[in-house]
């Protein structure tokens, strides 16, 4: 492995600020006879640099190299450079200063659909979705049943795609896509619809590339999860600059969070700023109470429980209208939602226009020794995230420490992230021969 | 495993010169070309009752127009030929040329999504649109043969055979020129208005004057008489010497003058260079600024 498939050499990007979006042809002359006029009467420099454009590095002094058959997480915040990068290296904008040497074809997995015309039958969109994404006309005819067999079109092929529905449409276009065999792939999850089942199958096709095909992936996501079991490569970016670069990605992905603002560590939050504003569900207070209803302030025992409490106020009530809370771990994995909506819809309790107060138990002897966030989970079911539990969401944290059980077997913490003590059913010998 | 060809790996880098152009992409890219040239055409009449015959309608229309308004009302001489033929001939190049301009002066903007999103080489859009009106081209030229011919066999007008061979035969190097002209004009267009949107609104007109100025609707022959001394200004239009060709292909019109022909070949030579090299520049980090 003499040649890195992908290297990239003090890359930087800057953006002009004052020069994004449109300008008209006027406002350019106005600037431009300001700044002569400035420089003819030397009003002095001052003047000038206010007047200026300001400048913005979205990218400073990137380098790394990527070998073949990597799978490449690229971390960091929103706005950390991430998607900059990934435009540069598919060729998108041009980077201001650096340079990049690709050795392959890069496609990206997730700009499903780019270049589909609605007028055009699935067939044609086939075709040239595949021709747009760099594929021949061979190619694509080569894989054209694949392609057709996997997106579940059937009968429809030559139906224009206008006719389509939603989810026949994203299952065609990321069906072309699937099946490019390009030698670098880049996956953006941060671009991914919501839809889950759709993730799931972006992440499942990552995997199977890596691992069965050699391939290069490029993989950006704010999962974790996702980043540490499938990265054998992490690149961590902050503010546009590379933090640091490796193999040792589960080191990276615990720095990353160590990174992470620790503004609502504590076990209480409330609602200064009237953030997530929304015509539902205004939130007021979200915080957490031991077993006696006060809140928590030392490590809570395995044998008690802890509840979560949200307080606000309904604005306009809704049957869908969903509240709860994600409970992470402290490297940000998530073990699971909860929210008022989880019973049968029978059990369902209306929430009335007015204050109220959701409160909810994490059972005692469940989660194991550790630390713990809870984020909180605002949304119209299927319709629209207020708050993404672990997404910008208030993080409320606490400590699970002792009481783990009376048994002498079970003094010191096991390993996993769950502690619970469940009955074993034992019959002996005599009774099993029967 | 594909063993790797080293010349095919892809070097990003800022600021590269002017002149440089991804030729391989193209090449590469061939199959993409002629899948856009279909969309263009069957997108645009798909869900139309007469389809493709809006290529003739259209230019057998505006001919009649002229013939009423210009030679009928205001009695503009047509050099000879019956007007009807005059028009259709005038508007076989002037169509191409304004159908293009018109179409690439938008190939950034109307593109910006797809070029946000996944790279091929950008000169691939225009080299699309060019052929795509071709097609419009080729459709009129047969209106053109089909109107020509009826003309000849009732005598109105005396052609002979071989002299229309060699006319068809030279449309190519019409298309050619033209096509260069209205991609150079347009790929500037499309790389200003790609920063100043105020230019979205000039092209319409441009072209509309542009035709005014061209011998569309008159002979280059009637500003030489009326004008002398400045019917070298009109000349430094292109389109004046390729649409004077047209005419004096299929009929014994008076040629255009081999300077001004020249001229006008150099002209739109050097134009198509230049709004090239713009465009490239342009798209490069246009959509930074979109």
């Amino acid at each position: 492995m003499s040649h890195p498939t992908i290297s990239i050499r003090n890359v930087s990007k800057k953006y002009r600020l004052g020069h994004i979006g449109m300008t008209t042809l006027r406002d350019e002359l106005q600037r431009r006879w300001a700044r002569w006029r400035r420089n003819q009467t030397a009003l002095g420099e001052s003047a000038a640099a206010a007047g200026g454009a300001s400048e913005f590095w979205a990218l400073r002094d990137i380098s790394f190299d990527v070998h073949q058959g990597e799978v490449v997480g690229l971390i960091g915040r929103n706005g950390a450079g991430k998607s900059t990068l990934l435009k540069i290296l598919s060729r998108i904008t041009e980077p201001t200063l650096g340079e990049i040497r690709i050795r392959g074809r890069v496609a990206s997995l997730l700009e499903v659909g780019t270049g589909f015309h609605p007028e055009l039958s699935g067939r044609e969109n086939i075709f040239l979705n595949g021709a747009v994404l760099g594929m021949s006309r061979a190619e694509i005819r080569r894989k054209f049943d694949e392609i057709v067999e996997f997106s579940e079109i059937g009968k429809f092929i030559d139906t224009p795609v206008k006719r389509y529905s939603s989810g026949m449409y994203v299952r065609l276009a990321f069906a072309v896509a699937a099946h490019l065999e390009p030698e670098i792939l880049i996956v953006d999850e941060v671009l991914a619809v919501g839809d889950v089942a759709f993730q799931r199958k972006c992440l499942g096709k990552v995997k199977e590339i890596s691992t069965g095909e050699h391939r290069t992936v490029l993989f950006v996501s704010h999962n974790m999860n996702a980043v540490e079991n499938i990265c054998t490569h992490g690149v961590l970016l902050r503010h546009g600059e590379m933090v640091r670069e490796g193999r040792d990605v589960r080191d990276i992905v615990r720095q990353y969070i160590a990174d992470h603002p620790h503004q609502n560590t504590s076990p209480f939050w409330q609602n200064d700023s009237n953030a997530f504003e929304n015509d539902w569900f205004r939130i007021d207070r979200f915080y957490l109470t031991d077993s006696n209803g006060e809140v928590i302030s030392h490590p809570v025992a395995n044998d008690s429980s802890v509840t979560v409490v949200i307080e606000g106020e309904v604005l306009k009530p809704d049957s869908n209208l969903q509240i709860g809370y994600g409970l992470f771990t402290d490297e940000m994995d998530l073990l699971y939602w909860s929210t008022n909506l989880d019973q049968p819809e029978a059990s369902w309790v209306e929430l009335q226009r007015g204050a109220c107060r959701l409160t909810s138990k994490i059972p005692a002897r469940l989660i194991n020794e550790g630390e713990y966030r809870v984020g909180l989970f605002l949304s119209l079911y299927r319709r629209r995230w207020f708050c993404e539990p672990g997404v910008k969401s208030p993080m409320l944290s606490f400590e699970i420490r002792g009481g783990l059980s009376d048994s002498p077997c079970l003094v010191t913490r096991r390993p996993g992230y769950l502690s619970p003590v469940f009955e074993w059913q034992i019959r002996s010998g005599v009774e099993l021969l029967a | 495993m594909k063993v790797f060809n080293p010349t095919d790996e892809i070097v990003i880098r800022p600021n590269q010169s002017w002149l440089h152009i991804d030729w391989r992409g193209i090449v590469q890219y061939k199959d993409l070309v002629m899948l856009m040239v279909r969309r263009d055409f069957i997108a645009r009449y798909r869900q139309t009752i007469l389809g493709p015959a809006w290529f003739i309608i259209n230019p057998v229309l505006t001919s009649m127009m002229f013939t009423l308004v210009f030679s009928r009302v205001l009695g503009v001489a047509t050099a000879g030929v019956p007007p009807i033929l005059f028009y259709l001939s005038g508007m076989l190049a002037w169509s191409y040329f304004s159908n293009l301009l018109n179409t690439s002066s938008t190939a950034l903007l109307h593109n910006a999504a797809l070029f946000g999103k996944v790279y091929f080489p950008r000169l691939i859009v225009p080299l699309t649109m060019s052929i795509s009106s071709c097609i419009a081209f080729a459709i009129q030229l047969c209106t053109f043969l089909a109107v020509l011919i009826f003309y000849a066999v009732t005598h109105r007008v005396a052609v002979s055979t071989p002299h229309v061979l060699l006319a068809i035969a030279c449309q190519p190097l019409i298309v050619l020129q033209t096509a260069l002209l209205a991609l150079g004009v347009g790929l500037c267009l499309a790389s200003i208005t790609a920063k100043y949107r105020d230019f979205q609104h000039l092209t319409g007109f441009v072209v509309q004057l542009w035709m005014y100025a061209s011998p569309v609707i008159f002979p280059f022959s009637r500003i030489q008489q009326k004008f002398p001394g400045f019917a070298w200004i009109a000349a430094l239009n292109p389109m004046a010497a390729i649409i004077e060709n047209v005419r004096a292909l299929f009929f014994d019109s008076p040629a255009m003058p081999l300077p001004y022909l020249a001229l006008s070949i150099g002209i739109s030579a050097s134009v198509f260079v230049f709004g090239v090299l713009i465009y490239q520049r342009t798209a490069r980090t246009f959509i930074d600024t979109v």
